[in-house]
């Protein structure tokens, strides 16, 4: 319930970071942008990991706020829903936010600015401890929840636990440890009391898979937010359940990856290639269980989220609550718009972020942060002296130093001896570089370059199967043609023979006659058929 | 808005190359000072003429190889190389001697591998072991620290000797070293503790040494505590050593000098600190670390006292920099996820 002392797994690697810039834009309380006023709300059909939706309105419809407009398509989907109400103008491809500036498919709404709810509220579920799993989870699907840390992942999905699995704990990860973002900090400061009854509905969606006293719940914050941890602790001690705790965590990054906050608040690691229910833990977002209390208790769908908006290239850096599919260019213009600094756009943080090319892009489920650097120029690199830095700070005990340098020459098979997929492109090494080498993009790089020999290799293997098996098959119809052929011979000859022998008896019988008839002259030879090899 | 776009992280620590080699050599003054003042001028000339050389040859091989000039330079890569072979010469070195120490490290055992972070062999070392087998008489002279010391030795005497061939009372000011001495007068019979009885031994080694040592000793401890080396490398460097010593000096103490003397003569402490600490052609696990510089403690041993060089820092590091690749291929750690897995 509070936090007790605990001791923590010294975790290897990690960074201290001197500034993590986070102070700027937690000086405000958070503010609720209203998606009545906008222009336009771009919503993309596929925020989430997995299969992309099916459309469920043509232009020209009208929908309500919270209407279900994309309903989810295969196993791993989530539908999408509409962020207010209004009129479908158009479903085009739009940018979207990606790297490369990529197109699609996005549903383009122009509120009415009525923001009306209709009759698209779903029915709330004030007792969830009287609901089933079953529910819960169709629930959790049905309101489009994904991961909000980032990895926008079905969360329905993840609570799906498969049968065998037992599970000891559930881990709330508060930690937020990329520098510049604190929409979960805001969150966790503003709205505790909403994300505990969240952790406390997923423990009960997870009670089949619980030991009998029930699963830990640990929402693991780092020390740097005491605002969070005092007010977590509160709502916390409110809810009275012995099961949660609220551990504050080492500010230390990258605590907040998955893998990292499991071992520091375990002591088990997430085996190479495995899940954490391989290890009996199940973890989520704080931004995730807010989204499942207001699904399921008030019948929300997932239609807004906290963003962070920060970086010397904004006038007034601050958290906002943001409709689902509103522009960034709006949502900076709410944050005082951009000084004469702003060089880049990046969503997410300083380490991990993706920079996008134009602010002309929708906000997202994924979006948890907008940082708008100064983008410094980036010194050039000098040859790697092999201080072995990188692998004094990386969170997985890889040797990135080693990496780099056959990612370099190519030696794929000796990059992924180094254990190339266990990176989790935290940045630390290049962080640290003294030689400031981009070494995540010599991974990324390289990641990439052994994914396509993969595939490649297998395409190839699978074509050559089909080449044998095509050559097997023309053998075989050969073969069985020959056979057929040969028997058909035999048949034939077969029935030259018995004909042979009918000839030869007739003959035999004619010539018994003819014997007969001449009784002086001797009896003459019959000749046998011959016994051809068949 | 237009963006341009890079890819993360977009942050980064502000210590560069340059400023970890500037570390090094800030950790290199204490000792340097010591030396000074029991060596006087000679150590200065052997600087200027150390640094001056390789600067000069880092930019003529940076010339001739077609690449830029100022970053390479001011990584302050050459200045390390030139200073750590300035304070492992004899003071007083001939001019020329530290010309061909330094074009063999900077020029092959550097440039002709490819430049920084290329090099397999420790540059400063490459240099040293050309002119010990080459000139081994230079080499094994050093000047004696109650003669030689601060003053005692004018600047044109000094500069005479350097740049003109020697005074010619040049051999009285001279000595060789207490590794040396024990080594040549054991092999006539003498026992440890009588050679030690000998004018030119302090405390524990080398009359002088031990504050020399003592320096060093503190450039590296700042050196550990900035986090620009690990305590791996000279920690089992010292340990190999020191424990090999032991062995021997408990079988037996007349003919086998003690630990404590083998760790405070010679190059030991510089070597742990200071060379086999060179990032670039030193092991880059930890345990490959631990190995490689119990491995160069063994081999200092060894060489230091059945071969034929009185000390052996040089060739030891260089024996074991062969074995970096291999050394780092099978002393990878345990990745994360992998607990209770052999290999991959």
């Amino acid at each position: 319930m509070l936090a007790t002392l605990r001791k923590f797994w010294s975790s290897t690697g990690g960074l201290h970071i001197k500034d993590y810039h986070k102070d700027q834009s937690t000086q405000q309380p958070v503010r609720k942008l209203s998606a009545t006023t906008a222009h336009e709300l771009v919503i993309p059909l596929q925020q989430h990991s997995g299969h992309k939706p099916k459309l469920l309105v043509q232009v020209g419809d009208t929908v309500h706020k919270g209407q279900c407009i994309a309903a989810a398509e295969g196993n791993i989907s989530v539908p999408v829903h509409a962020s207010t109400s209004g009129k479908i103008i158009a479903i085009e491809e739009r940018p979207i936010a990606h790297p490369s500036g990529l197109d699609d498919l996005c549903m383009i709404l122009a509120p009415d600015g009525h923001d009306n709810w209709g009759e698209q509220l779903l029915p709330p579920i004030e007792n969830y401890a009287a609901a089933s799993a079953e529910t819960l989870r169709q629930r959790i699907s049905e309101a489009g929840i994904v991961g909000l840390g980032g990895a926008v992942f079905p969360s329905a999905i993840k609570l799906n636990v498969p049968e065998p699995i037992q599970l000891t704990t559930l881990v709330i990860n508060g930690a937020e440890c990329e520098p510049y973002i604190t929409c979960d900090d805001m969150l966790m400061r503003e709205q505790a009391a909403e994300i505990i009854i969240g952790c406390l509905i997923m423990l009960h969606a997870l009670h089949e898979h619980a030991p009998a006293q029930g699963l830990d719940c640990l929402i693991g914050i780092e020390d740097n937010k005491p605002q969070a941890i005092a007010a977590m602790q509160t709502a916390a001690t409110q809810a009275s359940d012995p099961r949660l705790k609220i551990v504050p965590v080492p500010t230390q990054y990258p605590t907040g990856g998955e893998r990292q906050l499991i071992h520091i608040l375990t002591g088990r690691e997430v085996p190479s290639g495995g899940r954490p229910t391989d290890i009996g833990v199940l973890c989520h977002n704080v931004a995730t269980a807010r989204a499942i209390y207001q699904a399921v208790v008030l019948g929300q769908p997932l239609i807004s989220r906290y963003v962070t908006v920060t970086g010397k290239g904004v006038a007034q850096p601050q958290n906002f609550e943001v409709p689902l599919g509103l522009s960034m260019q709006t949502l900076i213009q709410a944050a005082g718009g951009y000084t004469p600094q702003a060089k880049g756009l990046i969503m997410g943080g300083s380490m991990m972020g993706v920079a996008l090319p134009s602010d002309q892009i929708p906000v997202v489920k994924a979006t948890n942060c907008l940082w708008v650097n100064e983008q410094e120029s980036a010194p050039e690199a000098l040859p790697c002296i092999r201080c072995g830095r990188c692998a004094e700070v990386c969170p997985v005990n890889l040797l990135p130093q080693q990496m780099y340098w056959h990612a370099r020459a190519r030696n794929l098979e000796k990059v992924e001896q180094h254990h190339i997929f266990d990176c989790i492109e935290c940045g630390c090494c290049a962080y640290v570089c003294p030689s400031h080498i981009p070494l995540v993009d010599y991974y990324r790089y390289a990641k990439a370059d052994i994914r396509t020999q993969t595939e490649a290799r297998e395409k190839a293997d699978l074509a050559r199967e089909r080449h044998d098996f095509h050559q097997e098959r023309i053998e075989r119809a050969k073969r069985e043609k020959a056979e057929k052929l040969a028997k058909h011979k035999e048949a034939a000859q077969n029935k030259t023979a018995d004909t042979a022998d009918k000839q030869a008896a007739i003959q035999a019988a004619l010539e018994r006659a003819k014997a007969k008839k001449a009784q002086q002259t001797p009896a003459p030879t019959t000749i046998a058929p011959e016994d051809k090899p068949a | 808005m237009i963006f341009g776009t890079k890819t993360s992280p977009y942050m980064h620590a502000p210590q560069g190359v340059g400023q970890v080699m500037a570390q090094v050599i800030y950790a290199l003054v204490p000792g340097t000072l010591v030396l000074l003042w029991f060596f006087g001028w000679g150590v200065v000339t052997n600087l200027l003429l150390g640094l001056g050389f390789a600067l000069l040859l880092e930019a003529l091989m940076l010339k001739l190889r077609q690449r830029p000039l100022l970053p390479f330079l001011t990584d302050y890569s050459a200045i390390v190389t030139g200073w750590l072979l300035a304070v492992a010469l004899p003071p007083y070195s001939p001019w020329w001697l530290l010309l061909i120490a330094l074009v063999f490290a900077m020029v092959i055992g550097k440039h002709l591998y490819g430049g920084l972070g290329y090099n397999p062999f420790n540059p400063a070392m490459v240099g040293y072991a050309a002119v010990l087998v080459s000139f081994p008489i230079e080499m094994t002279s050093w000047p004696t620290p109650a003669l030689t010391s601060i003053g005692q030795i004018s600047l044109t005497d000094s500069l005479q000797q350097v740049f003109l061939g020697g005074t010619s009372h040049w051999d009285g000011l001279t000595q060789a070293t207490t590794l040396d001495t024990i080594k040549t007068h054991l092999r006539l019979g003498e026992t440890v503790s009588q050679i030690s009885q000998g004018q030119q031994f302090g405390w524990i080694a080398g009359h002088g040494w031990e504050w020399v040592s003592l320096a060093w000793l503190a450039g590296g401890l700042w050196l550990l505590y900035q986090k620009i080396i690990s305590w791996h490398i000279p920690v089992a460097l010292m340990a190999a050593l020191a424990g090999m010593a032991l062995v021997f000096w408990l079988i037996n103490p007349h003919s086998y000098s003690s630990p404590l003397f083998h760790l405070v003569s010679g190059a030991t402490i510089l070597g742990a600190f200071f060379i086999a600490t060179d990032p670039v052609s030193a092991s880059t696990t930890p345990i490959g670390k631990l190995l490689y510089a119990g491995g160069i403690g063994c081999f200092t041993y060894i060489i230091r006292v059945w071969g034929n060089y009185p000390d052996a820092i040089a060739f030891a590091v260089l024996i074991m920099n062969m074995a970096v690749p291999l050394l780092d291929t099978y002393t990878q750690p345990r990745v994360y996820g992998t607990k209770g897995r052999f290999g991959s």
